[in-house]
């Protein structure tokens, strides 16, 4: 990098290197500050003021910080933070730890074995969310959904559960749902980091009488460590962003409201007092300074490792 | 010692018997689409006993799917063509959107990243780190501000309004950049002594190395366009312009609507990419990969 920092660029290569860069990079910053940039500064403004569906202007009048005074005594909304806390603290570790025991298990199989785990686990995400939500109904389904049957079939249970319909279970299933379509891509990223590590580190360690736990943790676990930030990232923005398993399974019902789901239903769902977009986007902006706070968190302490 | 590898060697068998009960069931849901969306309503509904396997197979679900709504098959300006079930235009529409998205995101994408990777342009870091921080926010969070500029555009319920945010969103081009490292400075300097001009560099020099680059974005913005399903929902609202995924989902909140009908709708909106994926997975890997480093 320090080297292409030429300190000596005269002043006219200086002046082609700017107009070249903005030239090709003009297409694409039409469609990002347009779409991107410019709705996060609405987005942010918005959330000072009492913007809604049915007032003419586009932002409505300005109201201070009175949006985000309402969300703290809300109780919808403050239930929905702790439910999206909960599936992030639940979901992040699990995606983690099982796609890195998946991985470790396949990644030195034959390429036909390993591309072929890959797939399987990859496929509830290509599936596509509406198609997997609409099969999971079915399987959660109160009277002929299949786990029903199968846990009375050999005794577990005596008679039917109403999965998503009853507060206790219904968090607990779609974060089930939510976990068989995250560890997809982890499992591909650990894969290819596993793969990576220098060999000779690891016969040095066999040689020198290591277990295989060992060699694990001192050895592949620290190469690996750069992927296993990038995966706990996604995977966390990946939790936060769970909105069509609970549009489509639950409306927010049986305790699973989470904040990007009230955030839509305050917005845009035909009710009483829909079309909040002010209120709405102080969610957003709460939203959003809560997975900037833990990506920083988590690079934090994957530094001081 | 010898226990050792008998220790190593009885692991290596539990783990490959884990695994593959693990991609049994990773597998189910998928399997129950297909079977379910062939079984006849007597097997879906049967409760004295499960039916893995379809005892009839019959088109009738999807028969059902099919002619639950019509709307004409395409309409391009003022010709409007032949009513049609509706699905089939869903499918037509998710094509459309799926394929702008991609073409639009790997034309703006791979010029951005080439620019980012090898012009040293003023302001240049400053954009480099807006793009980065952008990528760990939820697009959702800004979903309302987008529907207000689609207002304005006048592209509500319209197909355009569920593209051109797909094409803003800044993961392709920070793609780019990442593969845009990989050509050699040396090479553009040549081509430049050579007298070529800075498109010329471009599409003859560039395009070809950060090949592998391009073709991972396009399967990637392909597959996760065809399978959004938030942006769609606040975008479109008429039956003619939805998306598959959407039309499902709108099927979904029918109560009319039973299982079998449900399951040949996933299988509709599904299948096609799978296929996609199945075809393409190695390419879908190395994006995967190529987008982690140094994320």
């Amino acid at each position: 990098m320090a080297k292409q920092q030429k300190p000596t660029m005269s002043r006219a290569l200086q002046r082609r290197e700017d107009i070249s860069g903005y030239a090709f990079m003009l297409p694409s910053l039409i469609f990002f500050v347009g779409f991107v940039v410019v709705p996060m500064i609405i987005c942010i403004i918005m959330g000072f003021t009492n913007a809604n569906m049915h007032g003419g202007s586009m932002f409505g009048e300005f109201v201070g910080l009175q949006n985000y005074i309402d969300l703290f005594h809300d109780k919808k909304f403050l239930d929905a933070l702790w439910n999206t806390f909960i599936i992030v603290i639940v979901s992040v570790p699990t995606v983690c730890a099982f796609s890195l025991w998946v991985s470790s298990a396949i990644y030195k199989m034959n390429s036909f074995s390993r591309s072929f785990y890959r797939i399987v686990f990859y496929l509830p995400v290509v599936t596509g969310s509406v198609a997997v939500t609409a099969v999971w109904k079915w399987i959660y389904d109160n009277y002929n959904g299949i786990l029903n049957s199968v846990l009375t079939g050999v005794g577990v249970l005596d008679k039917g559960i109403n999965w998503l319909g009853d507060p206790k279970y219904a968090l607990g299933c779609i974060i089930l749902i939510l976990f068989t379509t995250s560890v997809g891509q982890p499992i591909v990223l650990y894969v290819s980091a596993l793969g990576n590590v220098d060999p000779t580190l690891i016969e040095a360690a066999e040689v020198d009488g290591a277990t295989d736990l060992q060699v694990f943790w001192k050895v592949k676990w620290p190469q690996i460590m750069p992927t296993t930030l990038y995966i706990l990232v996604i995977t966390t923005i990946n939790s936060f962003q769970c909105f069509a398993l609970i549009k489509l399974l639950t409306q927010g019902g049986s305790g699973t409201n989470t904040v990007m789901y009230y955030i839509y239903e305050t917005a845009f769902k035909m009710t009483m007092q829909s079309g909040h977009f002010g209120y709405a986007n102080a969610m957003g902006v709460i939203l959003a300074i809560a997975i900037g706070l833990l990506s920083i968190l988590q690079f934090k302490l994957a530094k001081e490792k | 010692m010898k226990t050792g590898v008998e220790h190593k060697s009885a692991y290596k068998i539990i783990s490959v018997i884990i695994l593959v009960i693990l991609a049994i069931l990773f597998l189910f849901p998928l399997y129950w689409i297909v079977t379910g969306s062939f079984k006849t309503g007597a097997d879906i509904f049967a409760t004295d006993k499960i039916i893995w396997f379809p005892r009839e197979w019959t088109m009738n679900n999807f028969d059902r799917m099919l002619h639950t709504r019509t709307c004409p098959l395409f309409q391009l300006g003022p010709i409007v063509g032949p009513t049609a079930p509706a699905a089939y235009r869903w499918l037509l529409n998710t094509v459309f959107m799926s394929v702008m998205a991609m073409i639009l995101t790997c034309v703006t994408a791979s010029m951005a990243g080439y620019a980012l990777a090898k012009k040293r342009f003023r302001g240049r870091a400053f954009l480099f780190g807006l793009i980065v921080c952008a990528m760990a926010l939820p697009k959702q969070v800004v979903l309302i501000p987008l529907l207000k500029e689609m207002s304005v555009l006048n592209l509500v319920d319209n197909i355009w309004a569920v593209i051109i945010p797909t094409v803003g969103w800044p993961f392709g081009v920070f793609l780019m950049k990442q593969f845009s490292e990989s050509v050699p400075s040396e090479m553009l300097e040549a081509a430049r002594i050579d007298g070529a001009g800075e498109l010329r560099t471009f599409s003859t020099v560039v395009i070809p190395l950060v090949k592998p680059g391009i073709g991972a974005l396009a399967i990637f913005t392909f597959i996760n366009s065809w399978n959004d399903y938030f942006m769609q929902l606040v975008m479109l609202s008429s039956d003619a312009n939805k998306t598959i995924s959407l039309g499902i989902a709108t099927l979904m909140g029918e109560s009319s609507i039973d299982m079998g009908v449900l399951m040949a709708g996933a299988a509709l909106a599904a299948a096609p990419i799978i296929l996609v994926f199945l075809i393409f997975q190695k390419y879908f890997t190395q994006g995967i990969t190529m987008g982690a480093v140094k994320g």
